[in-house]
């Protein structure tokens, strides 16, 4: 028998160095790089590196050995390979100035076609949702970018397109859950097909020029190939999911015939398209979304009332909610509004939109609309203002979907301070810290004691103040009425009389006591002496034993402590992280919640001295005009 | 070379080119000097073109050189032309000579008429007439301060006409000569004056702005004021014959009228008229592709190839859920989501999230380490949505995303989401393990050094303590009362009281000398008992032999001694560390760790007699105990423990403790389990029975522990260490064998002081009461109950 030798077999044979792979692929390392990424083959952290390796301890990129072999038998690795052929034929023809050769070649050129890969690396739809995230998120920002050198315009033009169909597809099955304004960009969460979706558009301008060490668009640009690829894809079934005609249609009653839409059709409708302001056209002409969550509710009553269903029932009330939650209400945008983002959230949830027309196309109506109730504004203030609407901020927006209900607009007015923008995607429930903000929308009771406070201490504050100033202002008019008081008492001396009397004679007791107790002690100490003995004898009433808390806590820290000590000593390590994390988890939280303290205290300080100012102001007005009345 | 200069004069060019520049001279001297610039610049440019010119040179005849150039000079050249020709025919051989001579054909260019001078220069000895034909060229290479007579005097040696070619004559850089003339000899360069030569001949020479270089011969050239002249014409643009006028009436050679009657009389050909047979042939052919569809019109082409252009969608999975069965990659790992923001990333957060000085400067200072940033941006409050900027690093991130995707190694992890408790072992609630000593009861003082041991009388009411001030004292322990001091004379390392209750002895070990010291406590008839007992030494009937009669003397204390209660006087060959009773109260053994293979020794009190029980030193021995129950003896040296039985004389077991020193050992009063304290903040509980390596490791001291007790009657043991704690636990043994022991720390009592590193340097128990005495480094020994 052939004695197996080491490295021939086990952990050594499933991982392939990236060099090795190179070899077998017989690729160049940016081909290989292509090839990664749309196949989707990714570098593997073995178990044992060092067995993984042959021996050598260095940090390789490893492989599965059969990711590289399925690679071997991908086509595209032809494609890849012709590729190379043709930037060398090409390259040969322009040298030699062959142009016709060279035309001929250019329409021949070798296309990648990846709907096969799509399908390879999603199986099942509900794998393409789950892997959307990081999709989206690069195509908005590619949807942004100028033609630049290695990103084709054509890349981002498609990139803009499929984005705009997936929002339509949001907008019209109303999926969008949770959004959020990071300073990062505006995140959406939609919940598509069970599937929570989250993508990222940046603020405006995203694009800067990037130097190659830190962005290489080439390797982003190979993704965006790939994505482009899956979004269509995944918008074709979700829009036949929802009845819709894939690419977007409009329905011919949009289509009326002006002049804008005769002279370039195309454009005119593209234009429609990217506004997201109109229904796209169905392949059916019932809708009855609003009858199938019906349905679906009275399933679930039938089932019963475990604490999962009317959990279930709860969200499922609280989403029928949220997508009727703009219904009735008319918006329109400024024009320093961030348009985009405000239509999609406005329309997902019924509202009705629109702007000023040279802004964008697609506006429904004019600012000077008198049926408009919410006009959204991001400017100090405004010179026409219709009395009919409310003119909020764009965050109103924003927290209303997030807390799924209409909000009181008063907080969001025109330039007014905004309260802070909380993320919805915090747990509720974590045990770190919640800032007060958040525990007030959480607990609806805690906003009410949290302003009747405020006015009290505003009150206390007011009253102090009150007094500061009579203080003031009023001493010579109160001397004066002290004085009238004590000379009515003089006058009448009637309840004052009373009282004086009614004092005397206690103090006379007191006296009367401390003669006695003299008395006794020279006369008799041996009744004195028996009747301690008697009272140390009788039963008295017990004291309250009172626990010591501090102690007590401290004793039970020292027995936890002692306890902690007797942790295995193969879990000690494990055990003393997580007290660490512990730790730093609970110093951050004393730290945030020192910060608010202190800015808290401040505010309070600042507010009173504010007022008291004013106060004092106003008194020297006053003061002023009653002199001047003088 | 310079001999033609004064015949160029002749006629009407030379009389206004000289106006011209006297004119100008003075007040175009800055212009000139550019404009010598120019002129060299076109000099050194044409060297390089020398194909062309020969080109050209070859090509055209004198007449069609003449035709090219300007009219005035087209007729002045015919009358030289017929000159030129007499003078080819005259010497033919002159021409083949003439084609090499390539620094002439460049001036050939500027100016054209002068070629044929140049023919009659090929032949230095040519004749007058041949003379008289002085080009402009010619005359710029002259030397205008000779008068005419003296270069047609030296004519023969100065034509330093070079052969070399039109070549890049930096090649010549590097050698004394510049080329070779029509003699093959070389042509020396013309001595070089340096900056300075140049600057003063700046200064001297009022020629110097029009001197060139000429950088065949090395020579310097003077410029006259007609090729001045020219050069001016050619700098502005104009044609560089002055004479050429632009604006001369047009000769019209052809009609521009159209005739009505052809001028030619041929009739067209039939084909003219008649459309071509195979093109009707190839447009049906066309016609019919086109028809067919074999063939389609660009705009179709155009059209096909824009529809192809972009990406085709269609249903591609026909359902959500059901999976055809592909070929996949090998057990797919998908890459984690990204995090979700929290509330520090909003554009508005709550403004404890914002940075304050401190943690802004600590985030700035991670510059280059970003993982240890406690956030990877810094939080920014923005008033309005209007202000918020693009964020400067999104393009990065994405960026860096799409390196994870691809280039971060996966594998399947399992997370770990556990609490910190979950990993304490489930141990019954100390409240319920009671009694146990919870307080500190009583304070003894009275020492003025550490207190090195304590040890309780066997009834438990009096209590015995050593200490470093020299002192054995004797206390009670219900009041705290001091009831004697026995002075020594030298340190007490270790006192212990005689475990029979029938006895009162303490055996006190101080420096060399063991001292066997009744307390003259308690019952009297027993003080009086043990007095009797050890006044007389019994008779010695065995003889002792050599080595232990030097390691070990016994002798009755001496009369002063006898006072303070010392009956025996052990004196050992080396400083004593340690003395331990046998329970029965007749053995005991001593310690000295100096002493080598005699390190250990055990005595017996009713013989008065030692033993050395081992021959040979396996180990500094730190600490003996004798077994509780069977004829064992402990013996603990640095790293391990030995058991001995001492009656068959051989080695039970050996104790693998794995740690660095041991410090103290104690035995369970039942004899199956074994305490033992290390000065590595260890402590080890062995399970005889069970294995020779520690049933558990308990680390529940901070610093070294200096010594553990079990009690007698309660399940409970203490440890006494150098960070001031004394920790008590439950330790509880079952009858049942297969049941393991139960531990359990109950409590911490940490009310000694530390002084020089040191804390609390024994413990012991009450034997009847679950107290505990600690003796510490403060001089203090301590009661807790």
């Amino acid at each position: 028998m052939r004695r197996p030798k080491k490295y021939e077999s086990g952990e050594a044979t499933q991982y392939i160095s990236r060099r090795a792979a190179l070899r077998k692929l017989q690729l160049s390392l940016n081909d290989f790089r292509r090839l990664c990424i749309l196949k989707g083959v990714y570098p593997r952290e073995p178990k044992h590196r060092r067995r993984a390796q042959k021996g050598s301890s260095e940090i390789k990129v490893l492989y599965h050995t059969k990711d590289i072999r399925f690679l071997l038998h991908e086509s595209i690795v032809w494609t890849l390979r012709d590729y190379k052929i043709f930037a060398k034929k090409s390259n040969r023809d322009r040298a030699i100035k062959d142009f016709r050769n060279l035309k001929r070649r250019l329409a021949l050129f070798p296309e990648i076609k990846l709907d096969h890969i799509v399908k390879e690396r999603y199986p099942t739809f509900i794998d393409a949702l789950k892997d959307l995230d990081d999709c989206l998120t690069l195509l908005f920002l590619f949807s942004t970018f100028p033609s630049l050198h290695l990103i084709p315009r054509e890349q981002s033009n498609l990139c803009r397109r499929l984005t705009i169909e997936f929002l339509h597809y949001v907008i019209a099955s109303k999926s969008l859950r949770k959004v959020f304004i990071s300073i990062k960009g505006y995140y959406f969460q939609a919940e598509i097909k069970g599937q929570k979706v989250t993508w990222i558009v940046p603020h405006y301008y995203p694009f800067k020029p990037q130097s190659r060490q830190e962005v290489d668009f080439k390797v982003m640009s190979i993704f965006v190939e790939f994505y482009t690829i899956m979004l269509g894809f995944t918008n074709f079934r979700l829009f036949h999911g929802l009845n819709l005609a894939y690419p977007p249609q409009f329905p011919s009653s949009v289509l009326q015939d002006s002049e804008d839409s005769l002279k370039d059709e195309a454009s005119f409708v593209s234009d429609r398209i990217a506004a997201l302001n109109f229904d796209l056209l169905r392949t059916d002409k019932v809708q009855e979304d609003e009858e199938e969550l019906d349905i679906d509710m009275e399933l679930l009553e039938q089932d019963g009332d475990s604490k999962r269903i009317i959990k279930m029932k709860q969200e499922a009330q609280e989403v029928s909610r949220l997508r009727t939650l703009f219904k009735g209400l008319k918006f329109f945008i400024n024009r320093e509004v961030p348009r985009e983002p405000l239509v999609i959230l406005i329309r997902s949830f019924g509202g009705k939109v629109s702007w000023d027309s040279s802004i964008f196309a697609g506006s429904a109506y004019d600012e000077t609309d008198e049926t408009i109730t919410h006009q959204i504004v991001d400017r100090p203030s405004l010179a026409t203002q219709y009395i009919s609407r409310d003119y909020i901020q764009p965050q109103w927006v924003f927290d209303c979907v997030n807390q799924r209900t209409l909000l009181p607009t008063n907080k969001y007015f025109l330039g007014e301070t905004l309260p802070p923008h909380l993320s919805p995607f915090v747990d509720s429930k974590r045990d770190t810290y919640i800032p007060p903000e958040e525990k007030a929308l959480l607990d609806p009771s805690l906003i009410e004691t949290h302003a009747q406070s405020d006015d009290d201490s505003e009150d206390e504050a007011e009253k102090e103040e009150e007094e500061a100033v009579d203080q003031e202002l009023l001493d010579a008019q109160l001397q004066l009425a002290y004085q009238q008081e004590t000379a009515e008492y003089k006058k009448y001396g009637g309840p004052d009389g009373v009282n004086e009397d009614e004092e005397d004679p206690e103090d006379d007791d007191e006296e009367d006591d401390d003669d006695e107790e003299e008395e006794e002690e020279e006369v008799d100490e041996k009744t004195k002496r028996l009747q301690e003995e008697k009272q140390k004898m009788s039963v008295q009433s017990g004291k309250v034993h009172k626990v010591n808390k501090r102690q007590v806590h401290k004793a039970e820290v020292d027995e936890h402590r002692l306890q902690a000590r007797m942790v295995k000593p193969r879990h000690r390590n494990l055990f003393r992280k997580l007290i660490r994390e512990k730790q730093t988890k609970e110093k951050e939280e004393w730290l945030l919640r020192k910060k608010r303290r202190t800015i808290e205290a401040d505010n309070k300080e600042a507010r009173k001295t504010a007022k008291r100012e004013a106060r004092k102001e106003a008194a020297a007005a006053a003061a002023k005009a009653s002199k001047l009345g003088k | 070379m310079t001999k033609k200069l004064g015949l160029k004069r002749k006629g009407k060019d030379a009389e206004p080119t000289k106006e011209v520049a006297a004119s100008s001279e003075a007040s175009e001297n800055e212009e000139e000097e550019d404009l010598l610039q120019a002129v060299k610049d076109p000099g050194e440019d044409s060297t390089d073109d020398e194909g062309i010119d020969q080109e050209y040179h070859s090509d055209s005849s004198e007449e069609l050189e003449f035709e090219s150039d300007e009219e005035g000079n087209y007729l002045g050249r015919k009358q030289s032309s017929s000159a030129e020709e007499d003078e080819e025919s005259g010497d033919e051989e002159g021409e083949e000579e003439e084609e090499e001579d390539d620094s002439e054909d460049e001036k050939e260019e500027e100016s054209p008429g002068t070629s044929k001078q140049k023919k009659s220069d090929d032949k230095p000895s040519s004749s007058g007439a041949a003379t008289k034909k002085a080009s402009t060229k010619e005359l710029a290479k002259g030397d205008p301060s000779k008068p005419e007579y003296q270069d047609s005097d030296t004519s023969d040696e100065e034509d330093i006409r070079n052969t070399v070619g039109n070549i890049p004559m930096h090649w010549y850089d590097e050698y004394k000569h510049i080329g070779y003339d029509w003699d093959a000899k070389k042509i020396i360069k013309p001595p070089q004056g340096d900056q300075i030569d140049e600057f003063l001949r700046k200064i001297e020479d009022p020629d110097f702005w029009r001197t060139v270089k000429d950088p065949l011969t090395g020579q310097d050239v003077r410029l006259t004021d007609e090729d001045i002249a020219l050069i001016k014409r050619i700098v502005s643009g104009r044609i560089p014959n002055k004479d050429h006028d632009e604006y001369e009436p047009w000769i019209e050679w052809f009609t521009s009228e159209v005739e009505k009657m052809p001028i030619k009389n041929v009739p067209d050909h039939k084909r003219s008229f008649l459309p071509s047979v195979s093109e009707k042939k190839r447009v049906s052919r066309m016609v019919h592709a086109l028809k067919m569809g074999w063939m389609k019109t660009t705009e179709e082409v155009q059209r096909e190839k824009q529809a192809k252009r972009g990406p085709k969608f269609y249903m591609l999975w026909e359902t959500d859920t059901s999976r055809e069965h592909m070929r996949r990659i090998h057990d797919p790992v998908s890459a984690p989501k990204r995090d979700l923001p929290g509330h520090a990333e909003s554009y508005n957060p709550p403004p404890e999230y914002l940075f304050d000085a401190k943690e802004t400067k600590e985030w700035l200072k991670l510059k280059d380490e970003p993982h240890k940033r406690k956030l990877h941006f810094m939080p920014q409050k923005f008033k309005s949505l209007r202000e918020v900027p693009a964020y400067s690093r999104y393009l990065r991130e994405r960026f860096l995303r799409c390196l994870d995707l691809y280039l971060c190694p996966r594998a399947k992890r399992v997370k770990l989401n556990i609490d910190a408790e979950y990993l304490i072992p489930k141990l019954p609630s100390p409240r319920d393990l009671q009694p146990f000593p919870t307080v500190e009861s009583m304070v003894y003082r009275g020492h003025t050094d550490l207190v090195r041991s304590v040890s309780v009388e066997p009834k438990g009411e009096y209590l015995v303590s050593g200490s470093d001030d020299k002192t054995v004292k004797i206390w009670e322990i219900a009041t705290g009362r001091c009831i004697r001091t026995i002075e020594t004379d030298e340190v007490v390392r270790c006192v212990a009281w005689c475990p029979n209750p029938k006895l009162s002895i303490i055996a006190v070990a101080t420096g060399y000398r063991l001292l066997l010291v009744n307390p003259k406590v308690g019952d009297k008839v027993l003080v009086k008992k043990t007095d009797d007992l050890l006044a007389e030494a019994p008779p010695q009937d065995v003889l002792e032999s050599e080595r232990i009669k030097t390691a070990v003397q016994w002798s009755n204390a001496e009369a002063e001694e006898q006072e303070k209660g010392v009956r025996v006087v052990i004196t050992h060959f080396k400083p004593i560390r340690q003395v331990t009773w046998h329970g029965r109260g007749d053995y005991l053994a001593t310690v000295m760790p100096e002493g080598a293979n005699r390190s250990a020794l055990i005595h017996q009190l009713s013989k008065r007699r030692s033993q050395i029980p081992f021959s040979k030193s396996k180990g500094l021995i730190q600490f003996v105990l004798f077994h509780p129950v069977k004829p064992c003896f402990f013996v603990a040296t640095q790293h391990n423990i030995r058991i001995y039985d001492l009656v068959k004389q051989e080695l039970v077991k050996k104790l693998l403790t794995n740690s660095k020193w041991i410090s103290g050992m104690s035995i369970h009063p039942k004899g199956d389990n074994l305490l033992v304290s290390t000065y590595d903040k260890k402590m080890l509980w062995f399970d005889l029975d069970l294995s020779t390596k520690p049933y558990q490791t308990m680390r529940l001291h901070r610093n070294a522990v200096r010594s553990v007790a079990f009690h007698l009657r309660y399940p409970l043991f203490a440890s006494g260490s150098d960070d001031q704690a004394v920790i008590v636990s439950h330790g509880m043994v079952y009858n049942d064998l297969l049941q393991n022991p139960l531990i359990v720390p109950l409590k911490k009592l940490q009310t000694h002081e530390k002084r020089d590193e040191f804390g609390v340097l024994d413990v012991n128990w009450h034997p009847v009461q679950p107290w505990v005495f600690s003796t510490g480094a403060d001089c203090t020994i301590r009661l807790y109950t």
